[in-house]
């Protein structure tokens, strides 16, 4: 009842804001959609690609559906606000995108029965919150490929964001498949502890290029160490949730781009149609949601070639990043020989495999 | 030509119209700056300024505005004290994480107690030293070997945010968490949740300790022979010598108060609306405090005021990004523009403007 006039009062402000020359509304009901950012639409890297799906949304259902976002929210006391105020602004769907975010959307979730939330990367679902992330690891495992193909130092950097399951499973991934192609290398791992801080990616950047690190992978969204490479000279980077294509061909060999708009407007079709479930999904190639970006001129062609077989292989379904035999780091056996990782595995995977060396933080 | 002539003593009245000017004046050029941005400035002004206090969601909003005032107010009128007797601690963004990080500390020890009366009371105690540790050490600094105050105590927020990623990393790490750093939630243990006193209205322990600290501070400066010395120590320290302040101990003193104050914003928050202790708990209330305190006059009222008018901006700033698509950066603008023009037009307070080729000689 609350929430009709609260409705009522925000159509009353768009209908002031279309008079102002805002047009917001052009249909009597859209459907509001609403997106919690963690950082700059245009960071260039992971909030630029949520945006993108955003924008993807706007495009294919035009005027029956409004959307609203808030950008830069900090992970912590600002988050609740900031989703309630979403739905107080009349949101019927929001996606909060970022792991960060999670304990207040599902306080939020609470207490908005009606509300449909979606989590990207997260684990709590309810009756009225899905979740939603990508395979990750299945890019990382192409990213590590050509790594262990282009690395001469024999040195593989990578700019950990924060040691969850997604973020190790991408560097297990890599150095798996980098270890396959050219077994002497070693990887560094470096952890930055943000998502988004353009400074301290690039001083991890640095400090991976000083310990003789000739090839960087990040999982941070800035395009800050592509930066700090370029600069370097003689360093290749891959890009990060979006292209980058600005660092190509040089450093940024290729990508790993998160294409989160086919989801978003399945979503918003399901909540149109009536058929919203609190999901869990976890999307990968062969749904279109992790795509590897151009991999440009300076892989050399026959490595070039085994990085799109591997890509459609793991696209078809024939290839899992993690098959057997994998040992953990300390020696003992994960993955028997052609034993495939099961989902729960990944999403609980709190350790490096064989031949990692350092800790993961705990 | 213009020329600023030396006012005899700061204008009474200027001292308090210049915040309102500034005001005024933040809303002009911020007007100005959104019209850029292709928005309706007027529109985007009442969004930030009026829709918190009295638009349709002010249910929701008016109470986030104690819960955003309340630690800027509780810190502001620590540093007011040391502030008015020329004693700089910069640093309450560190305090205030140390206070946060030792009270949390306190009550994680206890886990998973159900003694709310003993653990509760200690946690907010333990914050309150921890805050007031963190700021004697430039105080002490200061008085054995004649360190600046200013750098120690800013040097220090480093050392608290670089504690407070240990701690969120390391021993106050939540065992549950699947690796993501962060302690347990707070705030959703029975034992230590600082939830609102009176359901709807913000109103918690910490915006409720802001009030005191409002009243007390007011009653100190007008009442108390400590009131007293941080006045005359102010306005001349040679005539505060001879009244007998002793100016060691006044130093000692107000940065012992400062940082207890700044100790407690920082328990009651994270026990409260942030929850839990995470690497990027400090958002920065300790800094804009010092705006607060400065934006108020360094008078109690005037930062009861001044931390309001803030936490305004910062709610009606995400209303104004939310709808109307304004970028953050903006409204971040829109801040700094405030503290900007205040102290520019803090010129006119102690300067009187003359007009005309030479008015003096």
């Amino acid at each position: 009842m609350q929430r009709r006039t609260l409705l009522a009062a925000t159509g009353a402000a768009a209908a002031l804001c279309a008079t102002l020359g805002a047009p917001l509304h052009a249909q009597d009901d859209p459907l509001t959609v609403g997106f919690i950012y963690v950082g700059p639409v245009g960071d260039g890297g992971w909030t630029y690609q949520h945006d993108q799906g955003r924008l993807e949304v706007e495009e294919h259902f035009g005027d029956a559906v409004e959307t609203i976002y808030q950008e830069n929210v900090p992970e912590g006391a600002d988050a609740a606000r900031a989703i309630t105020q979403m739905v107080l602004a009349g949101a019927d769907l929001i996606f909060t995108t970022s792991f960060g975010y999670m304990d207040a959307t599902a306080e939020v979730a609470e207490q908005f029965p009606d509300v449909k939330f979606e989590h990207a990367t997260g684990y709590i679902r309810g009756d009225n919150l899905a979740t939603y992330d990508s395979r990750f690891y299945e890019g990382r495992a192409v990213e590590g490929l050509i790594a262990g193909h282009l690395t001469e130092s024999n040195r593989i950097g990578y700019i950990g964001s924060f040691p969850i399951p997604e973020v190790i499973q991408g560097i297990n991934s890599s150095f798996l498949h980098a270890q396959e192609v050219n077994p002497d290398v070693e990887m560094v791992v470096v952890w930055a502890y943000t998502w988004f801080d353009p400074a301290k990616e690039a001083d991890a950047a640095q400090a991976l290029i000083e310990q003789g690190v000739d090839v960087i992978l990040q999982h941070t969204d800035s395009t800050a160490p592509q930066a700090a490479a370029e600069q370097a000279g003689n360093v290749y980077t891959f890009g990060q949730a979006s292209d980058m294509a600005a660092f190509k061909p040089m450093p940024r060999v290729a990508s790993i781009i998160d294409d989160w708009g086919p989801y978003y407007i399945e979503r918003v079709q399901a909540v149109m149609d009536g058929t919203w479930e609190p999901t869990g999904t976890w999307g990968g190639m062969s749904d279109g949601h992790v795509v590897i970006g151009e991999i440009t001129d300076a892989v050399p062609a026959e490595v070039k070639a085994e990085a799109e077989e591997m890509i459609d292989a793991i696209s078809s379904g024939e290839y899992h990043p993690f098959t057997g035999p994998i040992n953990k780091q300390d020696g003992s056996v994960w993955l028997e020989e052609g034993e495939v990782a099961t989902d729960e595995q990944l999403l609980g995977m709190d350790f490096f495999v064989e031949g990692l060396t350092g800790d993961i933080p705990s | 030509m213009m020329r600023l002539e030396r006012r005899p003593q700061p204008s009474e009245a200027w001292s308090w119209a210049t915040p309102i000017l500034a005001v005024v004046l933040t809303m002009i050029v911020g007007g100005i700056l959104f019209v850029f941005l292709g928005k309706d400035p007027i529109l985007a002004i009442r969004t930030i300024f009026w829709d918190p206090l009295f638009g349709s969601f002010a249910s929701y909003t008016r109470p986030q505005l104690l819960v955003k005032a309340g630690p800027l107010i509780l810190i502001a009128i620590g540093l007011s004290l040391g502030f008015r007797a020329g004693i700089w601690n910069i640093g309450a963004e560190g305090q205030y994480i140390m206070g946060a990080v030792t009270g949390a500390a306190v009550g994680l020890a206890f886990y998973p107690s159900e003694a709310r009366w003993l653990v509760f009371p200690l946690m907010i105690v333990a914050g309150a030293i921890g805050g007031a540790f963190w700021a004697w050490i430039p105080g002490i600094l200061k008085v054995r070997f004649g360190t600046n105050e200013i750098l120690v105590s800013l040097m220090l927020v480093y050392v608290a945010e670089n504690i407070l990623a240990y701690a969120a990393l390391g021993p106050l790490k939540n065992p549950e968490g699947m690796g993501f750093p962060g302690s347990r939630n707070l705030a959703r243990w029975d034992t230590t949740a600082n939830p609102e006193l009176i359901a709807g209205t913000g109103m918690h322990w910490g915006v409720a300790f802001a009030f005191i600290a409002v009243i007390a501070a007011y009653v100190l400066l007008s009442r108390h022979t400590l009131g007293f010395a941080i006045r005359v120590t102010g306005a001349s320290p040679r005539a505060a010598a001879f009244s007998g302040v002793d100016p060691k101990r006044l130093v000692i003193l107000a940065m012992l108060i400062s940082g207890a104050l700044a100790g407690l914003a920082g328990i009651f928050e994270v026990t409260g609306p942030a929850g839990q202790i995470s690497i990027d708990f400090g958002v920065g209330y300790g800094f804009t405090a010092i705006i607060v305190a400065f934006l108020g006059r360094l008078h109690p009222i005037g930062i009861l005021l001044a931390g309001l008018l803030l936490a305004l901006t910062y709610i009606g700033g995400e209303m104004a990004q939310l709808q109307l698509g304004l970028p953050a950066a903006a409204i971040q603008l829109f801040q700094g523009m405030l503290l900007f023009f205040l102290l520019a037009l803090d010129v006119l307070t102690n300067f009187r403007p003359r007009f005309g080729a030479d008015a003096a000689a």
